[in-house]
């Protein structure tokens, strides 16, 4: 399958936000913030840009997803899950002994992961020597590659920008969900990197920032320009809500990797419309 | 196969290895840090220049796009030296180790012979770090024939490998051809008092030694451990106890090293003396590179003196 238009990612989304909360209030543990703030570019690419076939998660010809940001396993394993790589109820195994859904992302576990990751900033690289090695082989297949804003303060991030500008890749999509909060606090008190569209295109970047990447039809249109751009690498930067959807999450950065209480998670539930 | 005896560096093996590979069929690709040139990569860039991907002086950058590399099918060498590598452990750990990739890293101007640009750039950790992946094989070539066919073995073989090579030219060992098997120590010498156990450079050392204890009255036994990991457990024990005596040498730390690792491996098994002829706890400096073995008591005569503790020991 490729992208499917008929999919209602409104819906779709909705229900992954109630995965999110379910899977790290089941675990007791788990990245909820950097969860909730990616859900829409997720349903997204599955739904509308990347080329891909969940009965056949090795089908060599497919687009890849690399997730760096790994530890925001639950909107990765909630998108995979509803766009039919494993059942849903899966999802309820997170985190928990013999599980296939690994705290970080694991290469494999399930199929439709497609790297190991939980340490920031390998994720870029690793995206790019699949891209490389596509090249090489004369595939025109597109690798895309979800970054966090506070990853941007990995060097290691800075050298694969570095190199994909120079060895010219296309196909090559880096996208920045920028919810400006990180594990101890907001971004700006941690280390302020901006502007960051400016530093990647001049690294040789094709940039669209200022992007509401909540907003689904916004969210298309610029992967869809990201996906089409020739001879550089292409970066869109999305602007968006860490904890989104539930009111005492968003922008607050005690929920970047707690569990909900019982209180707090029938709170969550209602406003996601359990 | 390399049949030359004159002296030759073990990294002189890897342009022309891989590029006969890469004729023989194999699907290689080779991710390069701007050290081409010494590691001897570069010839295979002449050869294959579509297969050579350079990444500048940026090594966690190139370890990661390896491992990507690695996922579409490819044999992908990651050649750099040994000091870098070790300055990409954490892209080492989770974009190769972990998933169990198909990577090779090949690293030169390993050990302290690397020499005159002194301590900063002599690996004495790097075989205590791969080997600390428990994915990774770790192999160190006795000479450039031996690092061949460590080469040719690990592009024959899936998954994650570091092999040091050096930078000095010193004595071919296998000139009747190489016998590296993965996991397997190759018995040079046969002997019954004690047994030097060695890789790399040490192991041509620890030939001469024998030569010298047979006139002293020791009769040396000699096994060449190139296979760090896996470590040929099995041939620790039949040596222990056939000679009762071990001396491991290396151009490493002892602690975290083959010694360390041997010692481990023995202490269940069959605990014999042993000593360790290793770098001691310190770092280098800058000297030619058989000065610098000799700062750090990496010489035949120092082996001696070892198997003849070692022999005193025994009950």
């Amino acid at each position: 399958m490729v992208t499917d238009a008929a999919v209602d990612l409104e819906a779709l989304t909705a229900r992954v936000r109630r995965h999110i909360v379910r899977m790290v209030y089941t675990a007791k543990s788990g990245h909820i913030g950097g969860s909730m703030s990616s859900a829409e570019i997720l349903a997204v690419l599955y739904g509308r840009i990347m080329k891909h076939d969940p009965a056949n998660p090795a089908w060599p010809e497919r687009d890849r997803f690399i997730m760096s940001k790994g530890h925001a396993t639950p909107v990765q394993y909630a998108t995979l899950a509803e766009f039919g790589y494993f059942p849903v109820h899966e999802l309820d195994t997170f985190r928990q002994k013999g599980t296939r859904l690994q705290g970080h992302s694991v290469l494999g576990k399930p199929g439709g992961v497609e790297n190991s990751a939980g340490a920031l900033g390998m994720g870029l690289s690793f995206g790019l020597g699949i891209r490389l090695g596509m090249r090489l082989r004369g595939q025109d297949s597109h690798v895309y590659v979800l970054m966090g804003d506070g990853e941007q303060q990995e060097g290691q991030v800075w050298e694969a920008a570095m190199a994909a500008a120079h060895h010219e890749v296309d196909r090559f999509v880096a996208i920045i969900d920028r919810n400006r909060v990180q594990n101890d606090d907001f971004v700006d008190n941690t280390m302020r990197g901006m502007p960051l569209d400016e530093k990647y295109r001049a690294f040789g970047w094709e940039v669209r920032s200022g992007i509401d990447g909540h907003d689904l039809a916004q969210v298309e249109e610029a992967l869809a320009w990201a996906r089409d751009v020739r001879g550089k690498p292409a970066m869109v930067i999305f602007e968006t809500t860490k904890g989104k959807g539930v009111s005492f999450m968003e922008d607050n950065p005690a929920f970047h990797g707690a569990p909900p209480t019982d209180e707090q998670y029938e709170q969550a539930m209602r406003e996601l419309g359990a | 196969m390399t049949t030359t005896h004159a002296p030759a560096a073990t990294r002189e093996a890897l342009g022309p290895t891989l590029i006969r590979l890469q004729n023989a069929g194999h699907d290689i690709v080779v991710v390069d840090a701007d050290l081409g040139k010494s590691t001897t990569s570069r010839a295979f860039k002449d050869a294959f220049p579509d297969r050579f991907f350079t990444f500048g002086i940026a090594e966690q950058n190139m370890i990661s796009a390896a491992g990507g590399f690695a996922t579409l099918g490819f044999t992908v060498f990651a050649t750099t030296f040994a000091v870098f590598a070790e300055h990409a452990f954490d892209q080492l750990r989770m974009s190769v180790a972990q998933p169990r990739l198909n990577v090779k890293v090949v690293a030169s101007h390993g050990g302290v012979s690397t020499g005159e640009d002194g301590a900063s750039a002599q690996s004495i950790e790097d075989l205590a770090i791969f080997s600390s992946l428990p994915t990774f094989n770790v192999v160190v070539p006795a000479d450039v024939v031996e690092a061949e066919a460590v080469i040719e073995a690990a592009a024959n073989t899936p998954g994650p490998w570091y092999i040091r090579t050096g930078r000095p030219k010193i004595p071919v060992v296998y000139s009747d051809g190489p016998r590296f098997q993965l996991g397997k120590a190759d018995v040079l010498r046969e002997g019954s008092d004690v047994t030097l156990i060695a890789c790399g450079l040490m192991v041509d050392r620890s030939l001469r030694a024998a030569e010298v204890l047979d006139r002293a009255g020791i009769s040396a036994r000699v096994l060449n451990m190139a296979s760090i990991r896996p470590l040929d457990i099995d041939a620790l024990e039949v040596a222990a106890r056939e000679t009762g005596a071990l001396v491991v040498a290396e151009e490493h730390l002892s602690y975290t090293g083959l010694g360390g690792m041997a010692a481990q491996a023995l202490a269940t098994r069959r605990p014999v003396p042993m000593e360790f002829v290793g770098v001691p706890e310190r770092y280098g400096e800058s000297a030619t590179w058989s000065e610098a073995l000799e700062i750090m008591g990496l010489t035949s005569d120092a082996i001696v003196e070892a198997a003849q503790r070692a022999v005193a020991r025994k009950a």
